[in-house]
């Protein structure tokens, strides 16, 4: 029969050499294969205590940004909830009343800023839409959980925390 | 009358060491069986429990300890209690007439006494290994009986034909041996294989019987149930075999006889041919150190044997696919056994053309 593809290949069906029958060569042939395997690198990871490092463009959660003075970067300018295809982000904006200037960059700010993140892709269209550089996505992975609520991120979730925040300005210290 | 207590006693201690060596042994085989097989497919093995994975056997007894036990409604009760216990005891019985190591003397009060490392010096030695292990083939039958499974039932009958098969090829290879050493006892095997090069030629015996020890190591992989020649059991395909039915410690008690079974017989193959407890230069030391540490190092050389020789099972376990069991048949049928007879006919001719004491 004419094969379809030109990747087969005949079967040998040829009687067993003298050689192959006593089934010895093979066998050492066998165990010189295994020998070989004791002395190679092992595959495995342990998990906890070693990570596979992940890639410098991982999308992970998102984190909201803060600048060296601890203010938030946001402005509710609303740019990411356009860019995002799954429509995961929802915000609110609010203006910054005076005395208030130590808590947000801008004069408006986002009151309320939520991600769906069980609607949310991991794409980072909303870190390319950011004029202000106030969200990015980090290389943490999403946790599980059995509560639907709990995949709805607040504000607070993502924002910077202030140990965040000083272990910042302390890098850009050291850079400047 | 006191050296009667003491001789009692003195076995007594050897018996219960010996066991419990037997089990330690057994236990740290399914460790290092776990190892071997990872670092064969490039993985690392046991790691969490203890360091090394050392407690995994205690996990894993543990495990076996607290699941629940089933049995068969259907199956004989009692037939089913007694093949476990049947199988672990005809292993541990084995163990008996190995010598551990050669005698030493204590210098009591009451003079000097010689303590020997055997439990028994009986005179058909070898022959009682033979006897006890046929045994151990009812614990396989009557577990697979008794559990009332056409598949227990089906793979007991394969595992009895396997093991009857490959005895006599067992035997028969033996014989070329025995007809070199003219005795059955396994202490005088030993002594004859003293050192290790004497007289221009080696004294261990896997020297003047490499075919011999060939289809002897053939025949205990497939008397062990180990792969290749593991179809007895053949989890993957045939749902574990005779142990089908049992759960709990009794499968325990199966799965470790076969890791005492395994212990056993490579203490058998090292004492038979691999020379027991003896080493190169041992006049030498035993000149140097005194007669208790001396013992001590041979059984320490024994023992260094004995894994060296599990070590190799595993290695072939995790190395070979198994065995059809019409290929089975057929190599010990057709290729063990005419190989057996051929060595044995030559060994013959050798001992009567060339060595003749007449």
């Amino acid at each position: 029969m004419e094969s379809l593809t030109n990747r087969a290949q005949s079967v040998d069906r040829s009687p067993m050499t003298f050689a192959e029958k006593i089934y010895i060569p093979a066998l050492m042939k066998g165990l010189s294969i295994t020998l070989s395997h004791i002395f190679k690198k092992k595959a495995t990871i342990n998990y906890p205590e070693e990570t596979r490092p992940f890639s410098p463009v991982f999308r992970g959660l998102h984190v909201l940004n803060r600048d060296e003075e601890g203010r938030e970067k946001c402005t509710a300018c609303g740019l990411c909830a356009l860019a995002c295809p799954a429509e995961a982000i929802t915000m609110e904006a609010a203006e910054r009343l005076p005395g208030e200037e130590h808590l947000y960059r801008e004069e408006k700010y986002a009151a309320k800023y939520e991600i769906n993140m069980l609607r949310c892709i991991f794409c980072g269209y909303c870190e390319e839409a950011c004029p202000k550089d106030a969200i990015y996505l980090s290389e943490t992975v999403m946790p599980a959980n059995y509560q639907r609520d709990y995949f709805v991120y607040k504000k607070q979730d993502m924002l910077l925390t202030d140990e965040q925040v000083k272990q910042k300005r302390l890098k850009l210290q050291q850079k400047g | 009358m006191s050296i009667d207590t003491f001789l009692i006693l003195e076995k007594i201690i050897l018996v219960v060491i010996i066991i419990a060596a037997s089990m330690g042994v057994a236990a740290y085989s399914t460790w290092a069986e776990r190892k071997v097989a990872a670092v064969m497919q490039d993985r690392i093995g046991p790691l969490r429990a203890g360091p090394f994975g050392l407690l995994q056997p205690l996990a894993d007894g543990g495990k076996l300890f607290f699941k629940e036990e089933i049995v068969p409604d259907n199956s004989t009760k009692w037939l089913f209690m007694l093949a476990p216990a049947m199988f672990i005891f005809t292993s541990l019985m084995t163990s008996a007439i190995i010598p551990w190591g050669p005698d030493f003397v204590i210098n009591g009060s009451e003079g000097a006494r010689t303590v020997s490392l055997q439990v028994a010096d009986i005179n058909i030695g070898i022959l009682y290994v033979f006897g006890v292990v046929s045994i151990g083939v009812y614990g396989i039958m009557l577990g697979g009986w008794a559990s009332n499974n056409k598949f227990s039932l089906l793979s007991a009958i394969r595992a009895a034909s396997q093991a009857i098969s490959y005895e006599l090829a067992l035997g028969l290879s033996l014989i070329a041996l025995l007809m070199l050493t003219g005795t059955l006892s396994l202490r005088t095997i030993v002594e004859q294989q003293h050192g290790f090069w004497e007289g221009n030629y080696f004294t261990w015996n896997v020297f003047k019987q490499p075919l011999g020890f060939v289809i002897f190591l053939v025949c205990s992989f497939a008397e062990l149930n180990r792969a290749p020649f593991d179809m007895p059991e053949s989890e993957s395909e045939l749902n574990m075999g005779y142990h089908l039915e049992y759960s709990s410690m009794k499968l325990g008690m199966f799965l470790f006889a076969e890791y005492i079974n395994m212990f056993i017989s490579s203490a058998v193959l090292a004492t038979l041919f691999f020379g027991g407890y003896n080493f190169p230069w041992m006049d030498q030391v035993q000149a140097a150190v005194p007669s208790g540490i001396f013992s001590l190092i041979c059984v320490g050389v024994l023992m260094a044997k004995v894994v060296g020789f599990i070590l190799f099972f595993m290695f072939v376990r995790w190395t070979l696919p198994r065995f059809r069991f019409d290929q089975l048949l057929n190599l010990g049928w057709t290729k063990l056994i005419p190989l057996a007879l051929f060595n044995m006919l030559v060994t013959g001719a050798v001992i009567l053309f060339f060595f003749n004491k007449k």
